[in-house]
């Protein structure tokens, strides 16, 4: 991918981050968060992440946000009126926050294995192929194309099966408690 | 070049101001959005980490498989998170976090 459209990307998923903290009505930070949510699937998508970056925009940004969107019209919010804000709480945050990025850049001015480019390390599509035995990921790796979503299945369902079955009942659980939660109590 | 650290710093960013939006507002609904945030700059890590870290010259695998598993786990939370925060609709007519205050010492 092309630097500026990273930093294009970046700017975006960054800004309208920012955008989602500093408005005040509860339906503009969601549709800021939606688009802070595209613009992290393209860096996903730059990243090679194919899968990871589909599935960024279908369950966060289309099934999460929808539901946040859904819970705000169904309790009638109204933007918070006064634009009262808690002085130490900003200051707190903000500070917070500085010393985390102050932190982070001192450690990544000195990061060396950071420094490489994806350039630096090109997918290696013919070493890949001699090594794979499912044949359509195989073909597919010949033919200079990376199998994302094929490839994150097999490690899916090769060596994590367990967690998959975990990941199954851990929704399941959800479903039954949200239905619990929402349910009025009969009188 | 766009390097590893770059994306890096994007994360740590997006990661940053979703902590200031926990911290600084008052709306349950924008904190609960923040976490998402903060959450989903932990996966542009992972994501990067596992494009850079080349294993048998394909990107390593197991890091985009916890990234999918931290997707699925959030929205869990998010649909157990908001049926909590129509509860306490309910209870109290505010989403504010200044109408929860029982624990206040």
């Amino acid at each position: 991918m092309p630097a500026f459209l990273f930093y294009f990307f970046s700017f975006l998923t960054l800004f309208f981050g920012v955008l989602v903290v500093v408005l005040r009505n509860p339906v503009a930070s969601a549709l800021s968060l939606v688009v802070s949510f595209v613009g992290l699937a393209a860096l996903f998508i730059s990243l090679d992440a194919y899968f990871i970056g589909t599935i960024q925009i279908l369950v966060y940004a289309g099934a999460v946000m929808v539901l946040f969107l859904f819970i705000i019209m169904l309790l009638d919010i109204k933007a918070e009126e006064s634009a009262k804000v808690n002085a130490p709480a900003v200051i707190g945050g903000l500070m917070l926050a500085l010393i985390f990025i102050v932190q982070l850049s001192l450690v990544l001015g000195e990061h060396e294995l950071g420094k490489k480019t994806i350039a630096d390390v090109p997918l290696q599509y013919e070493a890949a192929a001699q090594k794979e035995l499912v044949t359509t990921i195989k073909t597919d790796l010949e033919n200079k194309s990376l199998p994302d979503a094929k490839l994150v299945g097999k490690a899916l369902f090769s060596r994590y099966p367990f967690q998959i079955q975990l990941i199954g009942g851990l929704l399941l659980v959800g479903t039954i408690g949200v239905v619990i939660l929402s349910k009025r109590e009969v009188n | 070049m766009v390097s590893l650290n770059h994306y890096l710093l994007v994360s740590g960013l997006l990661f940053s101001i979703g902590l200031v939006g926990v911290v600084v507002r008052r709306n349950i609904l924008t904190i609960y959005m923040c976490l998402e945030m903060m959450l989903s700059a932990a996966n542009l890590t992972l994501v990067a980490f596992s494009r850079f870290r080349l294993t048998e010259g394909l990107p390593d695998y197991n890091a985009q498989v916890l990234v999918f598993f931290t997707i699925t786990v959030a929205a869990a939370e998010v649909a157990v998170g908001l049926a909590i925060i129509v509860a306490l609709f309910r209870a109290r007519q505010s989403v504010s976090v200044g109408a929860v205050e029982k624990l206040k010492g």
